[in-house]
């Protein structure tokens, strides 16, 4: 057994842009390994489009305020402005030791990196859209995805691929590392570290049309939630405009920055009527929100009036081939339709989760709504709320996220562990691990766990999607109940060690339904409609009684608890969102 | 909606000598990706199937398979560009471990044989971006779509009968840099390439330029790679 002990000084459990970018940073000061579900290169940052906002302003005018000022008014006021300000002030370097490190972003005719619109950023407070994106094609998460990994290589980070986290060591209060099972073998490992990093991305798998990729479970938030550690602001997850009609693959708002149009059935360019200033390019919680009553009420497009269409075919063929080559693409090969020539049918599709994992700006995960923290724990990425993005997330700003709280974490994780001794553990840490696989893995199976992983989709998109209701999220808590008790008798069929995915994904699923809860508890909850989270029953946006986080947790009796922490305002008071 | 059959070349290592075939028939869209396919049997019919997948739309580069013999992204072909018998294999060249699964180990080392990243003499880093022109810019621009997924390299015939040749994808990652107006690491690279084990053992067959799903002109970019080398010119 005592090979599968591994001693680390930081263990970082993700390999996308955030816990690649903790790495490169936390391999400079101490004994470092990464263990991710996938190979690094697979993770879904590569998925990302459009770009990356700093204000650089290497193309327009420009200044970090305005670029906080955007993201606290596209997150509705919920997000916390000394960490926007951490945020958008960081955001310029970031970029520039990107390029630095190699980034192939696109060029101004003078050679500096271009800049594109973006949703929701603007001058000047809402003057009128800015060119703030920094961007490689419409391929920029991609970009990064591999230049942090070609980093990564040239300094030698250690990489544990396919290993899938299990569970966290906390002893006493502190955490002390985790616990994985090595899919090629179905081994489990026990990892020791001073400080652990969760930068697992999201988990918008739950819902039936998503851009998620179909490892985005939640694993990392599930560790968390089943340890009793609370998750914050649940409720809030973004569905994108433009996914593609029936697949939801992402179609980028950079679509939108280059001129694209989105019209309803009847031809009309119906964002116009909801943000009459910057029309199509309004936040995407908005044009979601947009086209789900465009469709609703009659105006939606094709033979059962239930997608719209986003039109590029108003500009350039050669800008739409140089700089959006990768979603046209996406067209031709899944739906058949040129962009070119026909405008592309989409739907809102389930793309960003906006709560997560709380941590304040030095990216160290938070015990409490009080604000003490784990120590030696810490959480970046999409799967971490620390809260920059509030109700709401703006286009671009989750790579900006990634990076700036990534390479945070990664320098306090170091000198966390410089500081401070390996605590020590108990001899069968990995028990409940083991006993878990064991219980999944024994006796005959009721159904298909793909049955219920159906199930919860569809129950998530009908009830807890872009529009919800306290009757709704009820009934979706009654499918919930009924769900975890199908899991519960659920087993694995394959009894194969070596790379058996359906355990994983079995133990993927479980993941999932807790935190499904976890969303569906927080929205039931918050009788306001903000950002993300909008409430048929409660249009309004209620600031007197809602100007907080929601914090949620499992007590040990395994009831859940709701607790609420007030959002750290700064120079921007809450005003109504209009665009 | 048509009835496929699907033809799997199965082996699990703790019941199987050797691997052998399956067949498995589905009702299939002609809009379905044949990861669908895969996942059907996967999650209603044999739930034992052994296949890596993420992204779903060829971005992330898990799920390389060979489809009636060429190298394909499961999730990037389609039921309507296939006939009705499906035949799908794991790529060829690097060990099975399971599957439609294999160790990508080998790969990966060729990959990172070539210096797959930026070098610079800089004495101190610039304060802002380093300057390059749209043109300089888009010289290298077909080499940075590589999403890894080795569809190139195991299609490649060298590469099947000599282990030690660093494969397409590596010579396109070290395309990549050489061909960057930023780097200053092109000599080192092509010394490593022109190695016995380098771009040269390339007899351009062309098989990795159709295999890429992104859709790279791999042989060319090799081809480069050679003049370079020969000509110690980028």
């Amino acid at each position: 057994m005592s090979d599968n002990v591994h001693v680390f000084d930081a263990v970082i459990v993700g390999a996308g842009g955030a816990g690649l970018r903790a790495a490169l940073e936390a391999s400079k000061g101490c004994k470092t390994a990464v263990v991710s579900k996938m190979y690094p290169t697979r993770s879904h940052t590569g998925a990302a489009q459009g770009g990356m906002c700093a204000a650089l302003a290497n193309v327009e005018e420009d200044s970090w305020e305005w670029h906080a000022f955007d993201t606290v008014k596209g997150g509705d006021f919920l997000a916390d402005q000394d960490a926007v300000d951490v945020m958008c002030k960081d955001a310029v370097e970031s970029v520039l030791e990107l390029e630095r490190m190699g980034l192939p972003f696109n060029r101004t005719p003078e050679g500096k990196i271009d800049q594109r619109r973006f949703g929701g950023h603007t001058r000047n407070h809402g003057e009128a859209a800015v060119k703030r994106a920094c961007y490689a094609a419409d391929r920029t998460g991609h970009m990064i995805l591999q230049t942090l990994f070609q980093q990564c290589n040239k300094q030698g980070v250690e990489f544990y691929n396919e290993f899938f986290v299990l569970d966290l060591i906390i002893q006493g209060g502190v955490c002390g590392g985790i616990i994985a099972y090595e899919i090629a073998t179905g081994e489990v490992h026990t990892f020791r570290a001073k400080s652990v990093m969760f930068a697992t991305g999201g988990y918008g798998k739950m819902f039936k049309i998503t851009s998620n990729a179909h490892t985005l479970t939640g694993d990392g938030p599930g560790v968390v939630y089943r340890k009793g550690l609370p998750l914050e602001d649940m409720e809030f997850f973004q569905f994108h405009p433009t996914g593609l009609y029936r697949l939801g693959i992402l179609l980028s708002e950079a679509a939108r920055g280059e001129g694209g149009i989105l019209r309803n059935g009847d031809g009309e360019r119906f964002m116009e009527r909801y943000a009459p200033t910057i029309k199509d390019l309004a936040p995407r919680d908005m044009v979601s929100r947009a086209e789900f009553f465009e469709i609703k009420e009659g105006r939606g497009a094709g033979p059962n009036k239930d997608y719209v269409l986003l039109d590029l075919t108003g500009i350039d063929p050669e800008v739409v081939e140089a700089k959006l080559p990768d979603i046209t693409e996406f067209a031709r090969t899944y739906l058949d339709v040129d962009p070119l020539k026909e405008p592309v049918p989409t739907v809102p599709t389930a793309h960003y989760a906006m709560g997560g994992i709380p941590t304040n700006v030095n990216a160290e995960v938070l015990h409490s709504a009080h604000g003490e923290v784990v120590p030696g724990f810490y959480s970046a990425g999409e799967c971490a709320c620390v809260s920059v993005h509030g109700a709401n997330r703006l286009g671009t700003n989750s790579l900006l996220d990634i990076v700036v709280f990534g390479r945070r974490g990664g320098l306090n994780m170091a000198e966390y562990a410089n500081n401070n001794k390996l605590i020590d553990v108990p001899e069968d840490v990995a028990k409940s691990s083991e006993e878990w696989l064991r219980s999944i893995t024994e006796g005959e199976s009721t159904e298909p766990i793909a049955a219920i992983r159906k199930d919860l989709q569809e129950e998530m998109w009908d009830k807890a999607s872009v529009s919800r209701t306290d009757e709704g999220l009820g009934q979706a808590l009654g499918t919930l109940d009924s769900l975890k008790e199908r899991y519960g008798k659920a087993r694995v069929k394959d009894r194969s060690k070596v790379f058996n995915t359906e355990l994983v994904e079995h133990m993927e699923l479980g993941f999932m339904i807790d935190i499904a809860e976890a969303l569906v508890i927080s929205a039931k909850a918050r009788t306001e409609s903000r950002g993300g989270h909008y409430r048929e029953d409660h249009q309004m946006r209620e600031d007197e009684h809602w100007l907080k986080h929601t914090f949620i947790n499992k007590t040990a009796d395994g009831d859940t608890r709701l607790a609420y922490k007030p959002v750290t305002m700064g120079r921007y008071e809450p005003v109504e969102r209009k665009y | 909606m048509p009835e496929v059959t699907l033809k799997v070349l199965r082996f699990n290592p703790e019941t199987d000598a050797e691997s052998h075939f399956e067949e498995y028939r589905i009702d299939a869209n002609p809009m379905d990706r044949l990861l669908d396919l895969l996942h059907e049997i996967k999650w209603y019919q044999d739930a034992s199937l052994a296949v890596r997948r993420s992204c779903g739309h060829g971005i992330c580069g898990s799920d390389a398979v060979v489809v009636n013999g060429v190298n394909r992204l499961a999730c990037k072909i389609l039921v309507k560009d296939l006939p009705s018998e499906i035949t799908v294999e794991p790529i060829r060249g690097m060990p099975v471990i399971r599957d439609l699964v294999v160790d990508m180990e080998p790969f990966f080392a060729g990959y990172r044989a070539v210096k797959p990243w930026l070098i610079t003499d800089d004495e101190h880093e610039p304060t802002r971006e380093r300057i390059q022109s749209p043109e300089e810019r888009e010289r290298f621009d077909d080499t940075t779509k590589c999403i890894l997924c080795a569809a190139c390299t195991t299609s490649c015939p060298i590469f099947w009968s000599d282990e030690e040749y660093v494969g397409p994808a590596a010579i396109v990652n070290a395309h990549r840099f050489i061909f960057d107006s930023r780097d200053t690491g092109a000599a080192e690279r092509l010394q490593i390439l022109s190695s016995s084990n380098g771009a040269f053992k390339c007899r351009t067959a062309f098989n990795c330029t159709e295999a890429c799903p992104r859709g790279i002109k791999v042989t060319m970019a090799i081809q480069e790679v050679k003049q370079a080398a020969l000509y110690r010119s980028v």
